[in-house]
């Protein structure tokens, strides 16, 4: 990664307008992963000093400036309790305190990144965007579009739907990162099924989610059905964490028990 | 580019470039217990406060740290060295390379959280390897550590 220019913006404006200016142009969020990245950016935009880094709680939800980082959502007390704290848990084992530090959750949920742990909770929660041109617009419709990439991320809204939630990864180490991630939320109207690190980005099983939503009892036969039908329709692929193979199995198994602890 | 940065303390105007990592200007600027491991946010002994907060200076820009206080071995030498008698005591010390930044964060993690449990203190130390001891003795040493001085 190389940076040939870096400008701490004063303003959205003035971000915008950098942003806007040239096609390497780019965003600086916490910058921790940028050394994995072999691009030239012509002019890095650093929004620190835009007060960005606030978590603010509402009677209907969590708005989460993009530059909160990891840690401090981590430590945010409403957060550990909100649906059995699966935002919490999804963060405390993303490497160790010195990168959650520096982390942000505006970085990792732009990014896309397919080996997030925070975007597959996210996407059962209702979790919505605000962009500063585009205005509020959903986490599944971001992740599954292009055209936002000349847009800034400003705000995380997570809606505070009642519900029983549970997030369950698989690592090869404490602090690695997943070969695969599930989360699975159910009240008495929905269930949502996600699944990330297949090693791509994280997607809703929908015929699963549609098949629990058509049975009226929650019998062990149709965990398993479910938690087939999951592992069937989710594409996945192999990579240097484990194999298509290894994921399916692997899938099968998380949404199974993450189903039978949101349905006791 | 010229930055303005508090390390230990003092405020230095220093230069460095706009893609250059915290790590970099730190050991160039002969802060020499901020060690270099896996250069890739996973070993935890390129550990640096910033702000009080434990960070992976290797994955950190320099041009971010402006306005931010930091904190290396060198300014917390008093408490490191309490902290390393304690690691003497339990056998916890082999080759010492990780111990800097160690210190570091054990100094941020008794800041941070009032009488961690066992379980606490590792899921705060996690980011920081040794390749030594098996840490046992660490954790040893930083229990007796806390109770002493809590």
């Amino acid at each position: 990664m190389k940076i040939n220019n870096y400008h701490k913006v004063n303003t959205l404006d003035e971000a915008y307008a950098l942003l806007t200016s040239d096609k390497s142009s780019s965003i600086i969020a916490g910058g921790a992963w940028l050394k994995f990245s072999k691009k030239t950016i012509e002019n890095a935009i650093d929004l620190s000093n835009l007060n960005l880094d606030q978590i603010v709680e509402t009677k209907e939800a969590f708005e989460i400036g993009c530059m909160t980082t990891l840690r401090q959502v981590e430590v945010n007390k409403s957060l550990m309790t909100f649906c059995n704290g699966v935002i919490t848990k999804s963060i405390n084992e993303i490497m160790g305190v010195q990168i959650r530090n520096i982390a942000t959750i505006g970085g990792t949920v732009s990014g896309k990144y397919g080996f997030s742990d925070l975007i597959t909770p996210l996407l059962v929660l209702d979790t919505k965007l605000q962009f500063y041109k585009n205005g509020i617009i959903t986490l599944e419709e971001f992740l599954n579009s292009k055209d936002f990439k000349n847009d800034i991320l400003v705000k995380i809204i997570i809606s505070k739907k009642i519900g029983k939630a549970k997030f369950i990864s698989m690592k090869k180490t404490s602090n690695d990162f997943s070969v695969i991630n599930t989360a699975v939320f159910k009240n008495k109207e929905e269930c949502k099924i996600a699944v990330g690190a297949r090693p791509n980005g994280a997607l809703l099983a929908i015929k699963a989610m549609e098949f629990l939503d058509n049975n009226k009892t929650y019998s062990e036969e149709v965990i398993n059905e479910c938690a087939s039908i999951a592992s069937k329709e989710i594409p996945f692929g192999s990579n240097i964490r484990g194999s298509k193979e290894y994921r399916i199995e692997l899938c099968r198994v998380l949404i199974k028990r993450g189903l039978q602890e949101v349905l006791k | 580019m010229k930055v303005q940065l508090t390390i230990n303390g003092y405020k230095k105007e220093i230069e460095v470039k706009p893609d250059e990592y915290l790590l970099d200007t730190l050991r160039n600027s002969n802060y020499l217990s901020v060690k270099r491991g896996c250069d890739s946010s996973s070993c935890g002994v390129c550990t640096v406060l910033l702000d009080g907060k434990p960070i992976a200076s290797c994955s950190y820009l320099s041009v971010k740290a402006e306005g931010h206080e930091i904190t290396t071995a060198e300014g917390i030498q008093k408490e490191a060295a309490q902290i390393s008698a304690y690691f003497g005591d339990e056998g916890a010390d082999q080759c010492g390379f990780c111990n800097p930044a160690l210190a570091l964060t054990i100094y941020a993690m008794k800041r941070e959280l009032s009488d961690p449990t066992d379980e606490e203190i590792r899921d705060y130390l996690v980011g920081n390897l040794c390749r030594c001891s098996g840490y046992v003795g660490q954790q040893r040493a930083i229990r007796a550590y806390l109770e002493d001085t809590l």
